[in-house]
Order: C-alpha cells, then sequence, then structure tokens
C-alpha cells in the first residue's frame, strides 16, 4: 500500500525564539473561508463607524487679532507659514506649526483688504488697504515697510506674478504694479464699479482673474493690452480660486450660494455646480492637489468639495466660529485653514477623522484596507447613513429645509407653467448654464 | 525560466482560477457589458471585473506557496483499501502520526459524544453518565476533567478553547477551560444537540420538546425562540457556508431554519421514517442524511434533489464530512469512509473501520488533521483516514499552532467581526449584491414592510387632559394646610360649590323649573 498521513513539524509553524515574529501561513482557497461577504460588510460598518466616531476636525484656533480677519495668504515655499490682514489694520505672520504670531505690525490705517506673498523674493510680503496704499513688509527688518505705494483709490485685493517682480492690484480698476516703480505699469478697467478680488493663476503664470460688484467676472492676460472676457452671472462672484492642476479651470464662489467651476475657454457653462450651502459663500480654495475645494460662507460654515462632485464631502462649524470671510488649503493638502469675523484664525484637519504625526507600514495599511471597505460597500443603506450624518447647527437645518422648501415651490411653478402653456415654449434649463447671464469678449 | 516553462505554469493556473471566482462576479458576461450606455458605469463594472479577476489569478499563483500535499491512500495489487486495517497503517506511517491512533478506554460512562475545536488541536469528550473531558489530544494533555453526576447529552466548543458547552439533563451549562461553571443556560431545557456558529457567536440547542433555540455567547441574548412544531429533534448539522442550521425529524424531514423566521426556510422529506443524522459539507452544496429506514441519501443543496442513496445494513447513528469531502458514517459498532461519494455512485468504501463490541455514538473529523474521532460506548478513539484534512492552513482563520497571544488576537478580531444574526441567509453572498427583481415587485414589498412596520405601531390615543379644572381658586385651597379653616377659605368654598350647583343646572336644566306652570300647560289634558 502506499499512504501518507498529514504530519506537519510544529517548528515549521511556529516560532524559533519569543523575539520571532509569528510564521503565518495563508490559504485563500474560498472554502476555508466562508462567509465573506458577510464579515466584510460587517467590518465596513465597522471602520464606518470609527470614521464617524474619530471625526475630530478641529485642531485649533490662532488667536490674536482683535479685528474680523478678512484676509490671508499662504506662502507657497513655506509650509507653516501664514499671513493675514484684519479689520483694524494689522497683519500678522503666522507659524502653524506652534500656532503662534511670529510678527505682527498695524499696518494700515483701516481695514486690510488683501495680503500676498512675493514668490519672487524669500521673504517679502504685501499689503494693501482701504487707506488707498499697498505696503511691502519684510519682517526680518524694522516694524517700518520696506516701501509704500500710495494709490488714487481704496484697494479691494492683491495678488503676485508666480516668477516675475510684478504685482497686481485691485479697487475701482485693475493696476499692474512693478516692485521697483511707484506707479502702475498697465491699468485695465472694463465698466467695473468695484473688483473684489483679483487672483493669478498660478500656473499659466500671466494669466489672471477678477470678479466685481457688478456680477462680472473678467479674465485678463499680462501680455494683452485688453482683458479677455467678461462674463456675467446671476448674482455677485464673491471670489475665484484657479484650479493649480488644470490650469485653464477656476471656480467663484457665488452669492446665490453655490459655487461655479468654469473652463476659462468656454464660459457660457459651468463645468460644475458646488451646492450645499444656505448662504452666500465668501471665499473658496483649492487644495495643491486641485481634487478639492474649501468654501467660507456667510452661513459660519465651511464645507470641502471634492472638486468633480456637487456636494460637499464635508462641513466644519463650531459655536464660537462667526462669518467666514477667507478659507485656505494648507500647502501639504493636509490642513485647512479659517479666518472669520471673530477675529481668530481656525485650524483644520481636510480629513476630518485622519489621524496626524507618523502612522507605521501597518497601521497605512490598515487605514487603506479600511478606506477601501467603506468605498466597496458606500452604497448600502447602513453605511450611508453614518458616513453622511452630520450634527449641522439648528440655524443651518432651519435654512436648509426654508431653501428645500423655497426650490420645490420654484420648480413647482416653473411645471405649472410649463404645463399650461404651448408645447416647447419653456424649455428646460440646464442646471449649469442656470446662471450665466451673458459674456463679452 | 524560459518561456515554455512560463506557458505551462500559465496553462495550469488557468485551470486553478475557476475556484478563486466569486459567484458574485460571474454575474456581468462581456456582452451585457457592452450593451450599458452609461459610460461612468460601463467603465466601473470594466475596472471592477478586471480588478477581481487579477485577485483570482493571484489567489491561483499564491499556491506555490501552499507547502503541504494532502494525504492519500492507495492499494497495490490485489489490496484494497477498504480492508486495510489501522493496525496496518500504524505499520506504514512515521511515527507522529502513529500517536494520532489511540483508544481512551472509558467504559464506565459512556456512551461518550465529542467535538474537535475549529483548528482541530483541542477536543472535548462528553459521557452520558455525566464525564466531561477537555484534552489537547495532539500533546496527550488533559486540560480539564468533571463528573458532572447527571445525564450529558451533547458538549460542543464555543469560538475558542477557553469554553464549551454541555447539554446536561435540564439545561445546558458553558464551562470554562478548566472546568470551572461559568454559566448556566435557563432556556435550553432538555437539549439533545448543540451546535455553534464561530462567525455569529451563536450557540444552537435543540432538544425533546422541539425548540430551536439561539443564543448569543458574546452578548448572552437569546436571539431566537423557533418552535419546529415537529417534535423532539437529535440530528442537527450546521452549513458552514451559509449558517443555516439543518434539523432531522421524527417523521422523515429535514427542515432548514434561519433565526430570522420563525417557520423553516426548506422542508424536504428525506426519508420514510426518522431521521438518525445529518450532516453538511464544507462548501455548503451537498448534505447527507440516514434515517432509520436503513437509507443514506446524498443530496445536493442548493437544488434540494437526491443525488445517491446507499443502504446500511443497520440505521447510522452519525455522520460526518470531512473537509476534503470524505463521508464518514458510524453504523453499529462500524464505521464506512466514503470518497467522492456525493457525485457518482461509489461501489465500495474508501476505508473501514469496526470498533468491537461497542456502539458508536458520535464521529467527527479533526480538521486541518488526517484523523477521525469517535464516540463509543466504551469510551473514545482516534483513527487515521489519511486525505481528510485540508492540509494548507489559513493562521487568520484557524490556527493549530497559535500561541496564547495569537488566540487573544484572534478573539477580538473575531468579535469585532461578529456577523448579526439577522443576516443569516440562504444565499450568503447576497450583500451587497443587486435585486435583480422587477420594480413594481420592489415597490410591492416595500409597501407591505411598511405597512406591517405601521400594523405594529401603536394607536395614538388623545390623552383626556383635564384643561382649565385648575384654576387659582382651587390651588389656593389645596395649598393651604388642610385643618386650618379661615374666613376666606370657607368663603372661596362656598362660592365654588354654588357655583358647581349652578353649572350642574345649567346642564341638567333647573328642577325648580319642573313644578312652575308652563305657558302652555293650561290647554294640556291633565286627566290623560
Amino acid at each position: 500500500m502506499k499512504v501518507k498521513v498529514l504530519s506537519r513539524s510544529t517548528l515549521e509553524y511556529t516560532r524559533k525564539t519569543p523575539q520571532d515574529i509569528y510564521k503565518i501561513k495563508r490559504n485563500y482557497d474560498p472554502t476555508l473561508h466562508p462567509l465573506e461577504k458577510a464579515r466584510e460588510y460587517t467590518r465596513a460598518l465597522n471602520a464606518v463607524k470609527l470614521e464617524r466616531m474619530f471625526a475630530k476636525p478641529f485642531i485649533g484656533d490662532l488667536s490674536g487679532h482683535s479685528d474680523g480677519v478678512y484676509c490671508m495668504a499662504k506662502h507657497p515655499k513655506k509650509l507653516t507659514t501664514v499671513i493675514s490682514g484684519s479689520g483694524d489694520g494689522e497683519l500678522r505672520i503666522w507659524d502653524l506649526s506652534d500656532r503662534e504670531t511670529k510678527w505682527k505690525v498695524v499696518g494700515h490705517k483701516s481695514i486690510v483688504k488683501g495680503v500676498c506673498c512675493s514668490l519672487t523674493k524669500d521673504n517679502l510680503y504685501f499689503s494693501c488697504g482701504t487707506d488707498k496704499t499697498v505696503k511691502i513688509w519684510n519682517p526680518d527688518q524694522s516694524g517700518e515697510p520696506l516701501n509704500t505705494y500710495v494709490g488714487k483709490f481704496a484697494f479691494s485685493a492683491i495678488d503676485h506674478h508666480r516668477s516675475d517682480p510684478i504685482f497686481i492690484t485691485s479697487g475701482s480698476q485693475v493696476d499692474i504694479w512693478d516692485e521697483n516703480r511707484s506707479d502702475p505699469i498697465k491699468t485695465f478697467n472694463w465698466g467695473v464699479d468695484t473688483i473684489n478680488t483679483i487672483r493669478f493663476n498660478q500656473t499659466e503664470t500671466n494669466i489672471f482673474g477678477t470678479c466685481g460688484t457688478d456680477r462680472t467676472i473678467i479674465l485678463y492676460d499680462l501680455r494683452m493690452n485688453s482683458p479677455l472676457t467678461k462674463s456675467v452671472l446671476q448674482m455677485r462672484t464673491n471670489a475665484i480660486a484657479w484650479n493649480p492642476m488644470e490650469a485653464f479651470n477656476f471656480t467663484a464662489a457665488n452669492e446665490d450660494h453655490n459655487c461655479y467651476t468654469f473652463d476659462m475657454r468656454k464660459m457660457d457653462c459651468a463645468l460644475n455646480v458646488l451646492k450645499d450651502h444656505v448662504s452666500a459663500v465668501l471665499d473658496l480654495d483649492y487644495s495643491p492637489t486641485g481634487e478639492e475645494i474649501v468654501t467660507g460662507a456667510y452661513d459660519r460654515t465651511l464645507r470641502i468639495y471634492s472638486a468633480r462632485q456637487g456636494h460637499s464631502r464635508d462641513i466644519y462649524h463650531t459655536k464660537r466660529m462667526q462669518r467666514i470671510f477667507c478659507v485656505k488649503y494648507s500647502m501639504d493638502s493636509k490642513y485647512v485653514l479659517s479666518g472669520s469675523d471673530d477675529g481668530s484664525i481656525r485650524l483644520w484637519k481636510a480629513k476630518a477623522s485622519e489621524k496626524l504625526g507618523p502612522k507605521d507600514y501597518r497601521e497605512r495599511a490598515h487605514i487603506e484596507y479600511q478606506e477601501k471597505l467603506i468605498d466597496r460597500y458606500k452604497y448600502l443603506p447602513e453605511i450611508k447613513r453614518i458616513s453622511r450624518h452630520r450634527n449641522v447647527p439648528k440655524v443651518i437645518k432651519n435654512a436648509q429645509n426654508t431653501k428645500r422648501i423655497m426650490l420645490q415651490a420654484q420648480r413647482r411653478k416653473e411645471e405649472n407653467l410649463r404645463k399650461h402653456s404651448k408645447k416647447g415654449s419653456i424649455p428646460y434649463q440646464v442646471e449649469r448654464k442656470k446662471p450665466i447671464v451673458g459674456i463679452a469678449k | 525560466m524560459t518561456e515554455e516553462e512560463a506557458s505551462i505554469i500559465d496553462k495550469n493556473i488557468a485551470k486553478k482560477v475557476s475556484k478563486y471566482v466569486r459567484p458574485a462576479e460571474r454575474k456581468i458576461s462581456s456582452r451585457q457589458l457592452k450593451k450599458i450606455k452609461n459610460k461612468k458605469l460601463k467603465g466601473t463594472l470594466d475596472r471592477i471585473e478586471k480588478v477581481s479577476n487579477e485577485a483570482a489569478i493571484k489567489a491561483a499563483r499564491s499556491e506555490i506557496l501552499l507547502t503541504e500535499e494532502p494525504g492519500y491512500l492507495e492499494a497495490e495489487g490485489i489490496e484494497k483499501t477498504f480492508n486495510i486495517t489501522q493496525k496496518q497503517l500504524s505499520e506504514n506511517v512515521d511515527e507522529d502520526s502513529t500517536k494520532k491512533i489511540f483508544d481512551l478506554k472509558l467504559p464506565t460512562f459512556g456512551p461518550y459524544s465529542l467535538d474537535y475545536t475549529r483548528n482541530g488541536r483541542h477536543l472535548v469528550i462528553g459521557g452520558r453518565k455525566g464525564h466531561v473531558m477537555s484534552i489537547d489530544w495532539m500533546e496527550n494533555k488533559i486540560k480539564s476533567e468533571i463528573h458532572l453526576k447527571e445525564t450529558v447529552r451533547d458538549v460542543k466548543w464555543l469560538h475558542n478553547e477557553l469554553f464549551y458547552a454541555v447539554a446536561q439533563k435540564k439545561y445546558v451549562f458553558i464551562y470554562d477551560h478548566n472546568g470551572l461553571e461559568v454559566h448556566r443556560l435557563k432556556k435550553h431545557i432538555e437539549v439533545n444537540k448543540l451546535d455553534f456558529l464561530p462567525y455569529h457567536f451563536l450557540l444552537v440547542s435543540v432538544g425533546s420538546a422541539g425548540w430551536l433555540k439561539y443564543q448569543d455567547t458574546s452578548t448572552g441574548k437569546l436571539v431566537a425562540e423557533l418552535r419546529t412544531k415537529l417534535g423532539g429533534c437529535d440530528a442537527i448539522a450546521q452549513n458552514p457556508w451559509n449558517a443555516i442550521m439543518h434539523l432531522g425529524h421524527y417523521n422523515g424531514t429535514v427542515t432548514l431554519w434561519s433565526p430570522n423566521m420563525s417557520t423553516p426556510l426548506v422542508k424536504m422529506l428525506t426519508h420514510k421514517g426518522p431521521v438518525k443524522a445529518v450532516a453538511v459539507d464544507h462548501t455548503g452544496k451537498y448534505m447527507a442524511t440516514s434515517g432509520l429506514d436503513g437509507q443514506l441519501k446524498l443530496w445536493d443543496i442548493r437544488t434540494y434533489k437526491p443525488l445517491q442513496q446507499y443502504y446500511t445494513r443497520t440505521p447510522a447513528s452519525s455522520l460526518s464530512i470531512s473537509q476534503l469531502g470524505l463521508l464518514g458514517v458510524g453504523w453499529g459498532p462500524h464505521v464506512t469512509i466514503w470518497k467522492d461519494a456525493f457525485l457518482t455512485k461509489q461501489q465500495s468504501p474508501y476505508m473501514n473501520h469496526l470498533q468491537v463490541g461497542s456502539q458508536i455514538q458520535d464521529i467527527h473529523f479533526c480538521p486541518f488533521d488526517d484523523v477521525l474521532g469517535l464516540g463509543h460506548s466504551y469510551g473514545i478513539s482516534s483513527i487515521i483516514i489519511p486525505g481528510s484534512g485540508e492540509p494548507n492552513l489559513d493562521s487568520l482563520e484557524a490556527n493549530p499552532y497559535q500561541s496564547k497571544k495569537q488566540r487573544q488576537e484572534a478573539e477580538v478580531h473575531s468579535l469585532l467581526d461578529k456577523i448579526q444574526p439577522e443576516m443569516i441567509s440562504l444565499d450568503s453572498t447576497f450583500i451587497g449584491k443587486v435585486d435583480g427583481a422587477s420594480k413594481d415587485l420592489l415597490d410591492m414589498e416595500r409597501n407591505e414592510e411598511q405597512k406591517a412596520q405601521r400594523a405594529n405601531e401603536e394607536k395614538w390615543v388623545p390623552k383626556n387632559k383635564a384643561r382649565g379644572k385648575n384654576s387659582s381658586l382651587k390651588r389656593y385651597l389645596r395649598k393651604k394646610q388642610k385643618n386650618v379653616i379661615d374666613e376666606r377659605k370657607l368663603k372661596i368654598q362656598k362660592r365654588i360649590k354654588q357655583e358647581k350647583e349652578a353649572r350642574r343646572k345649567r346642564i341638567m336644566g333647573n328642577e325648580d323649573d319642573k313644578d312652575r306652570p308652563k305657558a302652555l300647560e293650561r290647554f294640556s289634558n291633565k286627566e290623560l
């Protein structure tokens, strides 16, 4: 007879010394792993519960300003440096890792409307205010500005060119300044009362965009003598942000509670509409990866959107946070900053449940596995319910309800109108085209 | 490696891949995929398909890493495998394996029932007359031994070797590894058979009253009490693939149960007499039943149709199916092992064993080993059945060589992954699948569900609120000390009384008015 009986040597299955790692044998035969779907689902359920349990996004606040923080700029090369300007004319430079003010000065006589960092020289900061001045600061040197440019009108925003010593300001017109000259080298004007925001494209460096109080978004090219295009929306745009990865796309934060992503080559239709806020969106910023957008609104909340989706993936709020006037995504895309009317800058995690600090390989693998599980079972009702659940302030909740009722009423009315008029006379409107009134070239 | 070798390996792997393809993933054919118009959906499905195929190929490739080969027994010349005795076997196998053949002679407390842990390392035996012992049989170490001095009908390990349950005369008890009584389960009365669902942490019992009870051993909650209405039951088996319980009854039926339904999911008429034993294989495809009618029947439980039918000279008292699909049948003093019995009708058994002068009570294949444990009237025996156990173990699933720390880790993980009893269903892969039923049917089901929910809710009954009764005057009367009588109080009481009287009169009609003459009374005929 030929016979073989299973006979395992214990040595092969156990470790030699207690210092060794355990010997793990795997066999992926499905019959050895019964009920794997059910177990995996249970794991996914646990993962999503843990994710919500650990969702504590608030890290801390940078307090110091005695008035509301109305503008903020992150340093593109220094990860932890942020400059902010407040309503009483004070400027502060912050170190994010220490959460401390590194330098401060009362730079303007009235509200500081815009700050930016120089990209050509290392330690140079610009600020402008309603006191009709633009000032250049170097925190290493004294509390006096290196240079002061005096304009004819109150400035509303400032931004710096990516590589050249050029900066732009806005007010009742757009001025282009050379750092070394006292007068603007170029001026653009296209029938606007006041321009709110001005923002350079950081990839296609000669392009910049503005938005004005007359509901316009105007795009310019430094190399040209006249602006590129002007698009008029139904309501005012409060801020714009260029997508850092897709140079031709930008997103505009609108007064009608929504944000609209546009392709600058094709402005007659928005690429995406970001809904969910219940009040005017005041500022927004792209993450450096171009995948996510953070928005701050007059409803005292900030929301984080995936750039390609229409609804926010998270909402942040605190009891004491007032109207948010400026938001920034940090340069490592891990943190979010918000400056609000109550005079403090708040530091948040971009992913609410992320663990800070170093993670070893096994922990990282575990987190990735959990994320994958949640993604796999995200359509199942229980998991969907838990992952979507957010505790939102009552005010927001009520506003959401009211807004929903209003929108429903509008839709119903439109539908009634459509029913009782000639077929085809009231066409359906694409949501992405709704906000656009017209385009001028 | 040359190209030729690589192609040979690929061909070998292609044969193995089908084993690793999950049934749910085979749903969409490439033709169906082409028909999908939504580009995004098509892309996603395409990607998922690709990833799952890759995973299956990788899993098949990883078979290279499996070190152990399954055991076998082959006859040479005129030899027949079923004639080979354990003594002959022991002379031909290595020394370690000969230790696996042993007899524990315990004639006073038998017959014995037994159970192996999920990793096959530990054995618990229970003698009918009250002797219970847990053993690390590989090391020949007794872990605990107790004499309960009352009837023991069945023993069962819980999730690991720390606890076992014993079905005693009246109740089910749980003992720990030292043999200390930890729990008495008062709800399980006169239990004949026990079973344990390891992924759900459910202890299942069925007894002479015919109640099937599920108890969650992690929370202690009694999950379900199901009345079989088919009398006492002493044949029970779990389907390890979907955690459905199979019960064999006196009227010849086998019923399939989940804790979520008060009626059996399936009723199968299997025998023309009482069902003696039931066993389900590890893939959840096949079931074996034996009855007092002398038949041993094999079933496909995907279609509920009989596959093969064998005759046993005395009714088989116990059945067990090994990990590699060998069917063990205990009848009288004999044990017969059948190989490939489910797919083709076998002319002769694979192996035979005779336990001289004894009656087999309970047989169990040991997981991950080529061993069959027999509980009989004179103790227990362990015999070698080559090719019965899975050679390659998965340490994260069941590990016979685990250390204490590993056992603790595994316990925590299995508790975290505990499946809720609501998820037990006939198709264990239903989670995450798209319901293919029509929209009308789904709507109807949803409506019915809502209706049932509404029926469960209590009807709203308005509260009898006595509004306006709590006047300031009454409050004043109530508040003052009862025994103090002052003028004001008397006055108020009087007024309230008057008001009450007036109100009564207003409602009832004034009694004094009845005597008073009415305007038209003088015209009425008083004499009538």
